[in-house]
């Protein structure tokens, strides 16, 4: 037998705690690459994975230690080697392709020094063949003009090119393996999937042995032969990616598989209860069995050993009873839609301010305007989806329609009338009907608050509750989020993710609004999180005829609670209407696109990637605003006249110059 | 770039034009002028305004802020009513004392601020970094004249190998200020070096923590260089403003010390025009203050844009 590239044996980290208690990270950790094999580690946020990456790097981040086990690479203990044959070793034979490129290159130097200085310490180049070498490299991860991207600075690059151009550092030394720390999370759907590609090609090449860290299954499947999925710093089920994806046998896997929205449906996934356990909360037993449905008495005295099955292994006293279908997603309800409860007109945004001269003598800010000719109505009991990558101005809208970004033209109004522009200037019952549920629960609740204080500021502003009565609204409000009356007291700090926002949205319930604005609600959120997130949502349109506009850059979670969707493209709209119509057969080129680029995680999906992978940093001055990145482009008429608004049955709406089928 | 650099220049012109006239105009609320100052108790009758037809006092404020602006932009900042000197001479002798000891109190703090900011980082929390933060702290905090004595009391009274006070006039050649310069140069490196080593550590600190230096150690990089090239020009941008706020500190005169020592510097002229009431002085000297401290603040926006390309792009797209 060979010995394996990278070899993972009994691997156990942890840290200890200002008790002086032992608490583990990774708990008895065994994976095992052999040359040219691609394993995707996957996980939610807190399982180890990235962690475990580290680890092979022989990393670990500060106050954490190794217990037990090893990590050897082509047989040698990483953790054993001194500091000089490390640094040899990383960035040369094994290479890191990091998460979120931009923050991990310095900012202070050129990408050509920042690519050279990794080929000096790996490569067996000659000093003067290094430039040449650098646009090579850049060339080779399909950069556009190499010798002018070695030229800049990171901060001047996209997110993709920046994640090219570390995965052009981490070839630099040739590595024998790569580990790749969710190399697309933040990215683009397109531009995640020209990333994938371009992975996927690489491996292909060179028989490049990949260890991928995700959350994300769909890309795990689309670039892994095999995959190890994590629970609790364990490794639960490990085996081919086909049956892994098909099959499931561990629980856990079958719960997250079952988490995901997928494309093809208008279905609320089935939700995972409960949270994973804190590190040291383990118990004897089985780390997954309080959240499991499958748990038996001897799940909750004694931990599973890993057991191999025909194709790899599982951790899991009941794996055998396990081979039954998943957990069946909940069909969105359709509901009939009411009156409109918002209208928006023409809607304009510009970032550009005036400068100092053109301010005093009141001439307004010239370029081109980064939001125009938003026209939307959003009806009562309805999810309005507003999607789009980044920069397509999906959350501009938003700010404009709550009052916090002043709006360079267009009308926005609610059926008493149009609202005033800015916030301040609203009544107090206007903004009351409009109420925001920002991204990322920990930034939009205050720390130092207690639950009962967030939920009582609306309930005190609108309805004028004090006392008994506004604790006991609170706690009703709670309820209906699915929450209990003893989270009152407690600080956000003190509550998981989906639980912070379920408070947020709590606290929008509480002004009893007429439209609820989600800006991206599920995205910091993990898979198991957001099926409970998105299914809260669902139900509050549903019982309380509540209308949503949600705006998401996943498309296929806008595929399960949305009944119509607006794409939005450089601040335009390309096409709005019902999501059934949409989804079904895209009718502009940049629907296209964007659905052509999702992954499902579903073994041999293919993507389509259609269109450039390209960044605009602002929509054209003229024309059709994906004239640039378009694959369907007829010629000069896309770039010199606006297209015409094709209306098709059922108010669905395309501008585009190619007239719908 | 440039373009973002003349502005910056032209915007600090403004600010000491603004800062010329509101001196000029505090100065002339205050009670009396330059004549009675002079004149004391036979500030009355035809000596006052003989004296003021002399110094020009009789005519209209604005005329006089106007040839007063005229004659800095010249260098001419008019004659001190004291000794009746031009003002020009007396703040040159002294603003080079000034400069001499802010250039090389500079000259050994900065650097070694910036070393040993680095290491207490690297070695946060660790022997060295409790030691030198703690010294650092004490540096701050101990009020100067206090370290002055101590020093004096060391180095001079019981050593014997350093003069205790400078005994130099202002006009003194460099010469004569050199062997006595030491101990105030201690004194304030002690006190710069302090305030500049807390910044860059803490700065450091939170570069080290960054992704991309963890990046280029998993890249292989070697630790002195991953400190040297991509820790320490991100980490030394908060270091710049304090380097500044501490120059303009030296050059705005350090009093205390210039006092204790007895140093013929900027600081000391002042509060010794302010107490003989020497108006036109006072008012050339807080102008020339003022503008350097518009300068060296001006000089620090400069060099943090060429440390961070970042700052560069955003400038220029503003």
């Amino acid at each position: 037998m060979t010995v394996p590239l990278i070899d993972i044996a009994g691997l156990e980290v942890g840290f200890t705690s200002r008790d002086g208690v032992t608490l583990p990270i990774l708990r008895g950790v065994d994976l095992r690459l052999e040359p040219g094999e691609t394993l995707g580690l996957v996980g939610e946020s807190g399982s180890g994975k990235s962690t475990l990456a580290l680890a092979a790097l022989g990393h670990l981040r500060q106050g954490l230690r190794v217990l037990a086990g090893q990590v050897r690479f082509r047989g040698q203990d990483v953790f054993a080697l001194p500091p000089h044959r490390l640094s040899a070793l990383r960035g040369g034979s094994l290479a890191l392709i990091p998460q979120n490129a931009g923050q991990a290159l310095t900012p202070t130097m050129r990408i050509g020094a920042q690519v050279a200085e990794a080929l000096r310490l790996h490569a067996t180049c000659a000093p003067a063949d290094i430039p040449g070498r650098v646009v090579q490299l850049l060339a080779r991860v399909r950069l556009p003009t190499p010798e002018a991207i070695a030229r800049r600075f990171p901060h001047e690059l996209s997110g993709g090119q920046q994640q090219r151009v570390a995965i052009a550092m981490a070839l630099a030394g040739e590595p024998a393996a790569l580990l790749l720390d969710e190399p697309t999370t933040g990215l683009d759907v397109t531009t995640q999937a020209h990333i994938l590609e371009l992975l996927r090609a690489l491996a292909a090449e060179s028989g490049t042995t990949m260890l991928y860290v995700s959350h994300d299954l769909g890309a795990v499947a689309r670039v892994c032969d095999r995959i190890a999925v994590m629970y609790a710093g364990e490794v639960v089920q490990e085996g081919p990616a086909t049956h892994l994806l098909r099959t499931p046998r561990h629980p856990y896997a079958r719960a997250l598989l079952a988490a995901i929205p997928r494309i093809a449906e208008a279905r609320i996934p089935a939700a995972l209860e409960g949270r994973p356990p804190m590190p040291g909360a383990t118990g004897p037993g089985c780390a997954f069995a309080p959240r499991c449905t499958l748990a038996a008495p001897v799940c909750q005295t004694h931990r599973p050993a890993p057991a191999a099955t025909e194709d790899g292994t599982v951790r899991c006293h009941r794996a055998s009873e396990t081979a039954q279908p998943l957990p069946e997603a909940q069909p969105l309800a359709a509901t009939a839609p009411g009156e409109a409860v918002l209208s928006v007109q023409d809607l304009a945004v510009s970032y550009a301010s005036p400068g100092p001269l053109a301010q005093l003598v009141g001439r307004p800010a010239g370029g081109v305007a980064q939001v125009a000719d938003i026209r939307l109505e959003v009806h009562a009991g309805e999810t309005l989806a507003l999607v789009g990558e980044s920069g397509s101005g999906k959350s501009s809208i938003l700010k404009a329609i709550a009052g916090l970004l002043p709006p360079a033209a267009g009308r926005i109004s609610l059926p008493s009338g149009p609202l005033a522009a800015a916030v301040d200037h609203r009544r107090p019952d206007e903004v009351r009907r409009i109420q925001l549920v920002f991204q990322n629960p920990d930034e939009s609740l205050n720390p130092h608050h207690t639950i009962a204080d967030i939920l009582a500021q609306p309930l005190r502003l609108y309805h004028r509750l004090a006392g008994p009565a506004l604790r006991a609204r609170a706690a009703a409000l709670l309820e209906e989020v699915r929450l209990g009356a003893h989270h009152l007291d407690r600080l956000p700090a003190q509550l998981s993710g989906g639980e912070k926002q379920r408070v947020a949205i709590a606290r929008a319930l509480a002004a009893e609004p007429a439209l609820l604005l989600c800006d991206e609600p599920t995205s910091a959120l993990d898979v198991s999180v957001q099926a409970a997130v998105l299914a809260l949502l669902a139900r509050l349109r549903r019982e309380r005829g509540i209308a949503i506009l949600f705006v998401a850059h996943d498309l296929a979670v806008v595929r399960a609670i949305a009944d119509r969707v607006a794409v939005l493209y450089q601040g335009r709209l390309c096409e709005i209407g019902p999501a059934e119509a949409v989804y079904r057969r895209a009718a502009h080129p940049y629907t296209e696109a964007l659905l052509g680029a999702v992954l499902e995680p579903e073994p041999g999906w293919q993507p389509r990637l259609l269109g450039h992978d390209m960044v605009e940093r602002g929509p054209p001055a003229r024309g059709c605003p994906f004239q640039n990145r378009c694959h369907r482009h007829l010629g000069p008429v896309c770039n010199e006249q606006a297209p015409p608004a094709h209306e098709l049955p059922g108010g669905h709406v395309v501008r585009c110059h190619i007239p719908p089928a | 770039m440039l373009a973002y650099a003349l502005r910056r220049t032209l915007l600090g012109l403004i600010t000491v034009a603004l800062v010329s006239a509101m001196i000029f105009f505090a100065v002339e609320a205050l009670p009396g002028d330059a004549c009675t100052a002079v004149l004391q108790r036979d500030a009355h009758g035809q000596r006052l305004e003989n004296c003021r037809r002399e110094m020009g006092l009789d005519r209209p404020a604005t005329a006089r802020y106007l040839d007063w602006v005229g004659g800095a932009i010249r260098g001419d900042l008019g004659a001190s009513a004291g000794s009746g000197k031009a003002i020009t001479e007396l703040v040159g002798a002294r603003l080079a004392n000034t400069l001499l000891l802010a250039g090389l109190s500079m000259a050994v703090g900065v650097p070694l601020a910036l070393l040993l900011g680095v290491v207490t980082a690297l070695a946060r929390d660790r022997a060295p970094d409790l030691v030198l933060s703690t010294v650092a702290i004490l540096a701050m905090t101990i009020p100067e004249f206090v370290t002055a004595t101590l020093l004096i009391f060391t180095f001079s009274v019981w050593l014997g190998w350093v003069p205790g006070i400078v005994l130099a006039s202002a006009d003194a050649p460099i010469s004569t200020l050199f062997p006595t310069i030491w101990l105030p140069v201690a004194v304030l490196t002690m006190v710069m070096t302090a305030h500049i080593l807390r910044t860059v550590r803490s700065s450091m600190i939170d570069v080290m923590e960054g992704d991309f230096v963890q990046m280029a150690r998993l890249k292989g990089v070697p630790a002195w260089r991953v400190v040297w090239r991509h820790a320490l020009p991100s980490a030394l941008l908060p270091a710049i403003n304090v380097v500044a706020l501490t120059v303009a500190w030296l050059l705005g005169g350090v009093v205390v010390v210039e006092k204790v020592f007895n140093y013929p510097g900027l600081g000391r002229f002042m509060v010794d025009s302010i107490t003989e009431r020497d108006l036109p002085v006072v008012q050339g000297l807080a102008l020339v203050v003022a503008s350097a401290y518009v300068g060296v603040n001006l000089a620090a926006d400069l060099l943090a844009l060429l440390l961070d390309p970042r700052l560069r792009t955003a400038r220029l797209r503003a």
